[in-house]
């Protein structure tokens, strides 16, 4: 089914004023509401937009002025919160954080946007899908400090070099950009996936941690670390720039050498 | 409907509801309702730092920090709060600390400090390294750390439950929290919560506002379900405008930036802001600059080519410095205008960020029903409440630290006070009626309005008439737009019918509250007649301490969102400062 902004059935009034500057671009979004649909199906709009636009415009535009039943999650709209992963052309990105000037077609020819949900995880209605089974297994790492004995009167010591050496992995957002780009979590649904292993290692690496040997045994199960590939598809996803494989060899490191 | 009974019931997931969560939850059954997934909280936005006197890097004391709060907030802030703010700052950090936030370190390993706007040495002498930062996503590691010590200690979370309403019991004494009503995103059921103290931390209503560093999601939901049962709402009027956000896109750059030594400039290169803070320059406090800003703009003094800007300078920073103390700001520039901050300044023009008002709370966190009474089991923290500690202009870091402080105060001062009750006060009758009529409603066919087009333009009006500088035409000008588009909000159609998971229906319920609030922020703007803090009045120019040394309290008369607004007023409290001049 192809729907334009102008004729679509479901529109309701006139559309809002095109800025200078626009182009017409076709967005191609998978869709699923269970609560009505029997099948999945590919619905087409062909709205303006502007270059600087980001992804996440267009789905508002369609949502507020073509199909407001079309649904998605998104807060922060500048890539912080971590709503609105989705898969843009086939790669897994944060929809706020893909500006419309890197997808258009060069010369004349038509842009066509083709949006789909993450995949590996149930969906619920059209591009949001059910995170739970992502945060379980971000859960069950343990994904917090862990420390015995008697806690200092001031804060612990940590030397700036200890500080750096997992700061990478403190930057995760809990997206899922990752994790629903593994092959081997589509495959294997009970892998505990990047994003959990990423969190581990943001413990596992930190020299306050008394942790580590409990969550390495976590990691070291049948659904752990040993199920990566190294695909790389995962960094190649995280939307903030995440070295997510490094970090999972690392944690495979330390279980080899049974030290961190 | 579905019906559920714990000791404690929080209402947001953010900073000040985890905080609060954490404390509840290790003393009573908690449970924790929030609209998003606790990760997506707006808090995780917040950048800079978060400020203690912890003299990790240099001298510095909380009575400094206490007096710099107060002065920053143009002495409308009530001092005892703002005391035990700064006091318990230092704690604060350092049960973060404990809990495994991952701090930026000095060479000794301790937590590392940097400079902030109003925050200075001894009462203004010179800007101080008080913000205990990580990076400049520290309330990403804020959030992030709440949200992992609520997993070790089991919190119990109902993710996208969107409360659309607090139960109010009336006994004898006056009345009191029964519990809360949500609308469950997922099935479009209605759940009752009863509870013998329910908190609120919602955060703000930034989206009354088209350019705002807000989420799309910051829409006032509990300062409006709290003004709609007859509650007051306190100093509406001020909202802070952050000087620094991405021109034109309003996604906000830290002042963490100028912490680190950036400059404002104008469109001649000219280190503007010299002429306005001789002392502290850049690091004034937000309003301040966010004023100083757009009167360059407005004399004509802007960069660009329709000269509405001004250029945030960071290139003499270095690209070490931008990499590992500034990333995400590095990046957000970057990617949404394609500017380099290493070797290009920044076209940077205020932002609608933080409301200095919200609902009014002791500091205990119990929610006021009037100037001199509470609401029994009612608690609220972060920035839906009103302590009041930023009184007229939040200082920068204040934010991170408020909901930390009063977030941690509320829960447990919400449980203390759960476990002190034997048994749960019963529900009022029908509980879940209020919220069945109005989800039925907004669903029902009765009109061809846009939700859209109605927030287009109640954000359009808000941007033109009721941002850093206001007039009485200004304000005028908005109250006449709000409330024609209250009228027309009564005849809005949502497109979406169906039960599962309709975001169309939840942005028509959250245009409700914005429009509520809306208009309870220009009544505000057009009674007080005088410039103070964030409220920038050209008809006014000065501060009047003899008419408005006071905070502003409404309250919504009568039912239905064109109901009246009655204003009122609440004495501010002082201990030991008394007002000055503000300079800086």
């Amino acid at each position: 089914m192809t729907a334009t902004a102008e004729t679509t059935a479901g529109s309701r009034g006139s559309q809002p004023p095109v800025p200078d500057g626009a182009v017409t671009v076709t967005v191609k979004i998978r869709r699923f509401n269970p609560e009505f649909d029997d099948e999945p199906r590919w619905d087409s709009f062909d709205i303006p937009a502007l270059p600087s636009d980001r992804v996440l415009n267009l789905l508002h535009y369609i949502k507020w002025y073509v199909d407001g039943t079309l649904t998605f999650r998104r807060s922060c709209a500048h890539g912080i919160c971590g709503s609105d992963a989705m898969r843009i052309n086939g790669v897994n990105r944060l929809a706020c954080k893909v500006l419309l000037k890197d997808l258009l077609q060069k010369g004349d020819k038509q842009t066509t946007i083709t949006i789909e949900p993450i995949k590996g995880l149930p969906v619920n209605k059209d591009l949001l899908v059910d995170m739970e089974p992502f945060f379980e297994a971000f859960r069950a790492v343990k994904p917090y400090l862990v420390t015995y004995g008697n806690e200092p009167t001031r804060e612990r010591i940590q030397s700036v070099a200890d500080r750096e050496r997992f700061d990478d992995t403190t930057k995760c957002i809990l997206c899922a950009c990752c994790t629903t780009s593994c092959p081997v979590y589509w495959t294997e649904g009970s892998y505990f996936g990047p994003a959990a292993i990423v969190n581990a290692h943001r413990f596992i690496f930190d020299s306050r941690d008394e942790g580590a040997e409990e969550r390495l045994d976590i990691l070291n199960d049948i659904d752990g670390v040993w199920r990566c590939r190294t695909t790389f598809n995962c960094t190649d996803a995280c939307p903030r720039g995440i070295q997510v494989t490094k970090a999972i060899q690392e944690v495979k490191r330390a279980l080899l050498f049974k030290r961190v | 409907m579905q019906f559920h009974k714990y000791d404690v019931v929080i209402i947001g997931a953010g900073g000040a509801g985890m905080r609060a969560a954490i404390e509840s939850g290790q003393r009573a059954r908690t449970a924790v309702l929030t609209k998003l997934y606790p990760t997506r909280s707006h808090t995780g936005a917040a950048q800079g730092g978060m400020c203690a006197a912890l003299a990790n890097v240099e001298e510095d004391n909380w009575e400094w920090h206490t007096f710099d709060t107060i002065k920053g907030g143009d002495y409308l802030v009530d001092q005892d709060a703002a005391e035990i703010m700064a006091k318990e700052a230092i704690d604060a950090v350092l049960d973060l600390e404990k809990m495994g936030l991952p701090f930026n370190r000095t060479p000794e390993g301790k937590i590392d400090q940097r400079r902030f706007g109003g925050h200075t040495r001894n009462h203004g002498e010179a800007a101080v390294r008080r913000a205990c930062y990580a990076a400049d996503r520290t309330g990403h590691m804020i959030l992030q750390t709440l949200y992992q010590n609520c997993v070790k200690h089991g919190i119990e979370f109902f993710n996208e439950f969107y409360v659309l309403d607090i139960c109010l019991t009336e006994t004898e004494n006056g009345p009191v929290c029964t519990g809360a009503v949500a609308y469950e995103l997922a099935t479009g059921e209605i759940h009752v919560f009863q509870a013998k103290s329910v908190v609120f931390a919602t955060g703000g209503f930034g989206k009354v506002f088209k350019t705002t560093s807000n989420a799309h999601t910051l829409t006032g939901d509990g300062m409006g379900i709290v003004f709609r049962k007859g509650l007051p709402l306190e100093d509406m009027e001020f909202y802070q405008f952050h000087p620094t956000g991405l021109a034109g896109l309003g996604i906000l750059l830290t002042e963490g930036a100028r912490g680190e030594g950036a400059i404002l400039r104008n469109a001649s290169g000219e280190r503007f802001m010299e002429r306005y803070a001789p002392t502290i320059k850049d690091l004034a406090p937000r309003d301040i600059v966010a004023r100083s800003m757009a009167l360059e703009v407005l004399e004509g003094r802007g960069a660009g080519p329709n000269k509405d800007y001004v250029l945030l300078d960071c290139t003499h920073l270095g690209a070490e410095v931008l990499e590992t103390k500034l990333p995400d700001i590095t990046e957000f520039a970057r990617t949404y205008l394609a500017v380099d901050p290493v070797v290009e300044p920044v076209p940077v023009y205020p932002t609608a960020h933080y409301a200095m008002g919200g609902i009014p709370t002791n500091i205990h966190g119990e929610v006021l029903r009037d100037n001199d009474n509470v609401v029994p089991g009612l608690y609220a923290a972060g920035e839906c409440a009103c302590v009041s500690v930023h009184g007229a202009n939040r200082l920068g870091t204040n934010s991170l630290l408020d909901i930390n402080v009063f977030g941690r105060r509320a829960g447990i001062a919400a449980a203390e006070y759960a476990l002190s009750r034997e048994s749960h006060v019963d529900l009022p009758e029908n509980p879940a009626a209020a919220v069945e009529a109005q989800v039925a409603l907004a669903l029902s066919e009765h009109g061809q309005e846009r939700v859209a087009d109605i927030r287009t333009e109640l954000q359009a009006t808000m941007d033109a008439n009721a941002s850093v500088y206001r007039t009485e035409d200004t304000l005028k000008t908005a109250l006449h737009d709000v409330q024609a588009l209250k009228e027309r909000y009564a005849h809005i159609s949502v497109q979406d019918k169906g039960k599962r998971f309709n975001t169309d229906l939840l942005e028509a319920v959250e245009l409700g509250f914005l429009l509520e609030l809306a208009e309870v922020l220009v009544v505000g703007a057009l009674a007080r007649k005088e410039s103070r803090g964030g409220h920038a009045r050209e008809d006014y120019p000065n501060r009047d301490d003899t008419n408005f040394m006071r905070h502003s309290m409404f309250y919504k008369q009568g039912e239905g969102l064109t109901a009246d607004i009655r204003l009122d007023y609440k004495p501010v409290t002082f201990t030991r400062y008394k007002p000055m001049e503000r300079k800086y």
